[in-house]
């Protein structure tokens, strides 16, 4: 499977985006929401998934509530949904915490622990029981038997398994989550620790229920529409590889929906480009051995909550949404600004800065389309008044932003790029030893990327990976070098 | 001589955001495991989406006069090997 391939999941959660903004422009929302899963799953509805229709109603109520922007788990079963819906509409602006997670969902998955399968021999050289540190492993009636109270759960027993009978049973979230922010609690329902959490979107990927649901603010951005506010939507170079149309073709579709402007984000990226640049020559000519970028909001929140000793060698220029949210604001002081994003990561950083009053991820967009029927191959196009250059657009593909920053650099600048290809518990526990010792024996100019892939890679992406790099490459190769052209401005 | 099976990927703005973003791996598996038996391509909207709520039932796939609502790479395979019998 491709590495963002959408699943059953991503259908669900999309039809109830596109049935939740039909609600909003009938003449009655809250109660055509109430109505979402009665409509999706009628009386005569064969179950698809569940033990019977009422619990997929049950369920689709609940990813329903994400949709409108607000959490599942604090959200009271008995409040109607009509009430929850139009409550929404009074809200001055969205949650803290990005994700949510639908623990009804949980039930199907077992805790993580290792389990003896029947192709247990009872051997006679029981690797497993002389591997465990632990003493767990005990044999009785010819089998291996895990005693849970002492197993820690290492996994050694399954390694060294000559039938590999012994197997390490998983939780996709858990699995996925390359900071152990999401854990079964005692009820076996999957919790995320917002402390630890780096709102990298992996578990929203990895869970095969679709149980991590990123709380939506599509509703606060129809609700501006319709009050007839001045919106202009940021759009982050991912986005041109998403849909089925030209560029200049998504300016106008955007616009359609109701937009005053539409700005580039890699207008920005290319402030950061030029900034991260003299910043990165300015460090090594003081003796410094690496220095990591910093456009990542999933990267900038692991070094934020988590790995500290990174913030000296982390890069102090700003994210392409910071510049670009800092024009559009200078452009247009009375404008609600929304970002158009691959991730869920980008919405804690939206939330710290007050220029970026939305985030609207490509799935949210995708509805959006869907339920206004526009048809963004069929729309005209629109000139962006502000082309940004071939290696801001890269900034959405591994290796793009270390590419841009190498660009700008004298030839004689010893500048070495590394690729952090995606978050993960190993990439983690190499970036930490390259904080502790203060160099990176691979490079000097670490980009980081929480996703593999890039931006591409995200889990709020639509297209499938190697189509969308394809669509974007060709946009990248139709632009204007950095160094062409005229001059950036500078922040 | 047999004709040709036609398959259509419809590629319109509902069936890409439902699914069929991830079906265009079919225009290169399907030369690959059918030859010339098979015609392949994604082609602008077939209007199947547009009637009420239709565009639940997305992404759709036309494989000669057949419809496949909700297509997945398997559907596809499967209703053509159907075809092939």
């Amino acid at each position: 499977m491709a590495m963002n391939t959408p699943r059953q999941t991503s259908h669900i959660k999309r039809e109830i985006l596109v049935r939740l903004i039909k609600a909003f422009y009938s003449d009655n929302f809250g109660e055509n929401a109430r109505l979402i899963p009665y409509k999706m799953r009628p009386k005569d509805y064969e179950v698809a998934y569940r033990c019977c229709v009422y619990k997929e109603r049950a369920i689709l109520r609940d990813r329903t509530i994400a949709g409108l922007g607000l959490s599942i788990e604090d959200t009271d079963d008995s409040i109607h949904m009509a009430e929850l819906a139009e409550k929404v509409l009074e809200r001055k602006q969205p949650e803290e915490h990005p994700l949510t997670v639908l623990q009804t969902a949980c039930k199907g998955c077992v805790p993580s622990r290792i389990y003896v399968t029947d192709l247990c021999q009872g051997c006679v050289a029981r690797p497993c029981v002389n591997t465990c540190k632990f003493g767990a492993i005990t044999v009785k009636n010819g089998k291996s038997v895990i005693d849970p109270e002492k197993c820690k759960n290492c996994g050694m027993c399954a390694q060294v398994c000559p039938y590999q009978a012994i197997t390490k049973i998983i939780v996709p979230c858990e699995s996925a989550c390359p900071v152990g922010a999401i854990a079964k609690d005692e009820n076996g329902h999957a919790r995320i620790d917002f402390e630890k959490c780096i709102s990298c979107g992996k578990c929203v990927s990895a869970c095969p229920f679709g149980a991590v649901h990123e709380k939506s603010q599509i509703i606060d951005v129809l609700k501006q529409i319709k009050a007839g506010k001045k919106l202009i939507a940021m759009v982050a170079p991912a986005m041109f590889g998403q849909l089925p149309c030209s560029p200049k073709q998504l300016k106008a579709a955007i616009m359609e929906l109701g937009f005053a402007d539409v700005y580039e984000v890699a207008q920005g990226a290319d402030v950061t480009t030029k900034n991260e640049a003299e910043e990165f020559e300015e460090r090594l000519m003081k003796g410094a051995e690496f220095m990591t970028t910093s456009c990542c909001a999933g990267y900038n929140e692991l070094v934020d909550k988590l790995v500290p000793e990174l913030k000296p060698f982390r890069s102090e220029t700003k994210t392409p949404l910071y510049y670009t949210a800092e024009i559009v604001k200078k452009e247009h002081p009375d404008a609600v600004t929304v970002f158009f994003s691959p991730c869920v990561a980008k919405r804690r950083e939206a939330l710290k800065n007050p220029d970026v009053d939305y985030v609207l991820n490509y799935e949210e967009v995708g509805a959006w389309f869907i339920a206004r029927n526009i048809k963004v191959e069929d729309c005209g196009e629109a000139a962006f008044k502000t082309e940004a250059s071939a290696e801001a657009r890269n900034y959405a593909v591994t290796g793009g932003v270390a590419n841009a920053v190498k660009s700008l650099l004298p030839e004689e600048l010893p500048t070495y790029p590394v690729v952090i290809d995606g978050l993960n518990k190993q990439s983690i526990r190499d970036l930490k030893k390259y904080a502790k010792n203060g160099v990176c024996e691979l490079g000097n100019l670490i980009e980081v990327m929480a996703c593999t892939g890039g931006c591409l890679g995200g889990n709020a992406t639509v297209n499938a990976f190697k189509p969308a790099l394809k669509q974007l490459t060709n946009y990248v190769n139709e632009s204007k070098h950095l160094k062409e052209t005229e001059k950036v401005e500078n922040k | 001589m047999d004709k040709k099976i036609s398959v259509k990927v419809c590629l319109g703005t509902t069936c890409f955001v439902m699914g069929s973003a991830n079906l265009q791996e079919l225009i290169e598996t399907v030369p690959a495991k059918y030859g010339d038996k098979v015609d392949v391509s994604g082609v602008p909207c077939l209007g199947l989406c547009s009637i009420d709520w239709e565009f639940s039932k997305a992404p759709y796939v036309k494989v000669d006069d057949e419809v496949i609502k909700e297509a997945t790479v398997e559907k596809v395979l499967k209703a053509i090997d159907e075809k092939l019998k």
